[in-house]
């Protein structure tokens, strides 16, 4: 999760960061250095990401080819293909991954947003005893990465039949994602006045009404921003994935690429195809609430 | 239209804090109520437990005829102005006003009469179709009170209404709140810390300090004879001298050499403090009739009056509010007499009015 976060900070700040630097008196110097710097730096992060989109859309004969062909090399979308089409046609083991991701990550999130939210409106509209305890032990449930935890989960799951089932991914990505989803949202409640709710409440609506009629439309590009975290950690999830399923038609999208890895051969084609399969729809969903991202991230930075 | 009646209030939160001691007040049919108090003292959260906000560990809240300890804030039948508006952002000035209503569930053409009855006393017309972000701080607070009022409820609620807006714009909503009140008779508790808001506005005041009420009267009443040093301190500006004074010769005399005429009454063996408000004192020329020989400290020109600070050689120097045209200069020698009536004298110990 903490990576998620990380891959979304900086796009910000370093955008914002020029423009300042270029205003300085006699900064000409400066500004081209700085300009030469991030170009340089662009190229090192994106130059993966073009290789990988480069490598997906190859012949095999070019993938190989030394020296690398960077332009004049014969484009084909077979691997995408490979992606979703097993080779004796029907669904490949791949696509059935994809789906299981949508649905593991999909669930995982609705689950964690729908405990998550009213558990922070409760945490930031009530005075309850030791509360700060409360909060604490909830955010502490975070502190262990999932490596650690991973060997008693899987001995309880194998206990309990949750072993090798999309319900036991859903139920942990839940869990992992609910502490974050608690946090994230307190904020993001905190900033909401509880005088509306007040209001309305004086109005003639319950409690739980006027906290549905009037707190949470004002919570949606919270929980839009919250929600897109969740996803993303679910999406991106590996460990546990691997850990507690084996079966092809239960696997997610992670440790299914990761399997085209390895062996005699790998088909370095289908493992760039399915990487830039896998990364798209994060990619979009991120788009799409950008605005609530950022709103997300400079949580706290706007007054009321 | 209803009195309001609260009996041994008290609330402890779920993590230990006391925010009522005890609190009994009994507010007539009509009145228009100020609790006054520092920040802290439970005026607001007794101001919630009325308004159905906060339960109460303790004690019972009537409205009207009605016990309302368990009724929900709905079923309370009140209004409530918050200190900050809590106007429906996403809704028209408009339908802001109408919402009350049509949770109430009455028919449009009457929630649309109500309406407008309520724009015009509060000359929101222009206002109407604007959303909350486009009203200043003022007109958000107009339109806060007009949706008090649509519902014509049994009693208004209103939680410093005024401390966001700034002082001349307070002014005005103060002078408007108080005809507003007048026009309608409708029973009003009104909750501030502003003093000059608490008289001007209050037909009485109660005085609230760490959870409990400290004095209950009308404005003059606070004002001429605080029932303890806290109250003596808070209400007045600058606040009341507290001199200490002991009993000799059938007269009080201060530590400097004071001349007060004591109230009768007076226990003999305590140590007391007279409380002498700015203008029950006077700053003379030195060795006027009844003066006592004393030094300017400092003056306050405010314009309409001066504020002196005289050293009497008491404990404390004391505060002299004098007529503008009364002028002595800094570090001057002067007199100071008493010209008052009957000071307020209260028991250091207890720090209670004793007589």
């Amino acid at each position: 999760m903490a990576v998620s976060v990380n891959e979304a900070v900086p796009a910000g700040p370093v955008r914002d960061r020029t423009p300042p630097a270029r205003r300085v008196a006699g900064g000409r110097g400066r500004s081209v250095l700085e300009v030469v710097l991030l170009a340089v730096l662009a190229v090192v992060m994106l130059f993966p990401v073009l290789w990988m989109i480069e490598t997906s859309i190859k012949e095999n004969r070019d993938v190989y080819a030394v020296p690398a062909k960077f332009i004049d090399f014969q484009v084909t979308l077979a691997h995408y293909r490979d992606v979703f089409v097993a080779p004796g046609g029907g669904r490949s083991a791949l696509s059935v991954a994809f789906l299981n991701s949508v649905l593991v990550a999909g669930v995982s999130t609705v689950l964690a947003t729908l405990l998550g939210v009213p558990a922070a409106w409760a945490y930031s509209r009530f005075t309850l005893k030791a509360k700060k305890d409360q909060l604490f032990f909830i955010l502490s449930t975070r502190f262990m990465p999932p490596v650690v935890v991973v060997i008693p989960i899987f001995l309880m799951y194998r206990t309990a039949g949750l072993i090798d089932t999309p319900l036991g991914l859903i139920l942990i990505y839940t869990a992992f994602n609910l502490p974050f989803t608690i946090w994230m949202m307190k904020g993001f409640v905190d900033e909401v006045p509880p005088e509306y709710e007040e209001a309305a409440m004086l109005d003639g609506h319950t409690r739980l009404q006027a906290f549905r009629k009037y707190t949470l439309p004002l919570l949606v590009p919270g929980i839009a921003a919250t929600a897109v975290f969740a996803l993303i950690f679910s999406w991106n999830e590996f460990v546990f994935a691997v850990f507690l399923t084996s079966s092809d038609s239960v696997r997610t999208a992670p440790p299914a690429i990761a399997g085209l890895i390895g062996g005699t051969t790998v088909d370095w084609g289908l493992v760039a195809a399915s990487s830039v399969v896998f990364a798209l729809p994060v990619l979009l969903f991120a788009y799409l609430v950008r605005k609530h991202l950022v709103a997300g991230v400079t949580l706290g930075a706007v007054r009321r | 239209m209803a009195a309001i009646e609260v009996t041994a209030l008290h609330k402890r939160y779920p993590d230990g804090t006391v925010a009522v001691e005890h609190v009994d007040l009994s507010i007539g049919d009509g009145e228009l109520f100020v609790m006054l108090g520092p920040s802290g003292c439970g005026k607001t959260t007794t101001l919630r437990a009325v308004a159905g906000l906060e339960r109460q560990t303790a004690g019972d809240i009537r409205i009207g005829a009605t016990l309302v300890n368990d009724l929900p804030p709905a079923g309370r039948d009140i209004a409530m102005v918050f200190q900050f508006y809590a106007l429906y952002p996403h809704l028209r000035t408009r339908d802001n006003l109408a919402f009350p209503l049509r949770a109430e569930g009455l028919p449009k053409a009457e929630v649309r009469e109500r309406v407008d009855e309520a724009a015009r006393l509060m000359r929101l017309g222009p206002l109407l179709d604007r959303r909350p972000r486009r009203l200043s701080g003022g007109e958000q607070q107009r339109v806060a009170l007009a949706r008090a009022l649509v519902r014509r409820p049994q009693a208004f609620l209103m939680d410093e209404p005024l401390t966001n807006l700034d002082a001349e714009l307070r002014a005005d909503m103060r002078t408007e709140i108080k005809h507003l009140q007048g026009e309608l008779g409708t029973t009003m508790v009104y909750v501030t810390h502003d003093q000059v808001e608490a008289m001007s506005l209050g037909h009485r005041i109660a005085i609230l300090n760490k959870g409990r009420v400290e004095q209950i009267g009308t404005p003059l009443e606070v004002y001429d004879r605080p029932a303890s040093l806290f109250c003596a301190a808070f209400i007045g500006s600058p606040p009341m001298n507290l001199i200490d004074v002991e009993v000799a010769d059938g007269r009080l005399r201060g530590k400097g050499g004071l001349d007060l005429t004591p109230p009768p009454g007076l226990p003999r063996d305590r140590d007391l403090v007279a409380g002498v408000r700015p203008e029950a004192l006077e700053v003379t020329a030195p060795g006027a009739d009844r003066s006592i020989p004393a030094r300017v400290v400092s003056a306050e020109w405010l314009g309409d009056e001066i504020i002196y600070v005289v050293d009497h050689g008491g404990r404390r120097d004391v505060r002299v509010r004098m007529a503008p045209t009364v002028r002595f200069a800094t570090d001057t020698r002067v007199g100071l007499r008493h010209t008052g009536a009957v000071p307020a004298v209260y028991d250091v110990r207890t720090e209670q009015l004793v007589a």
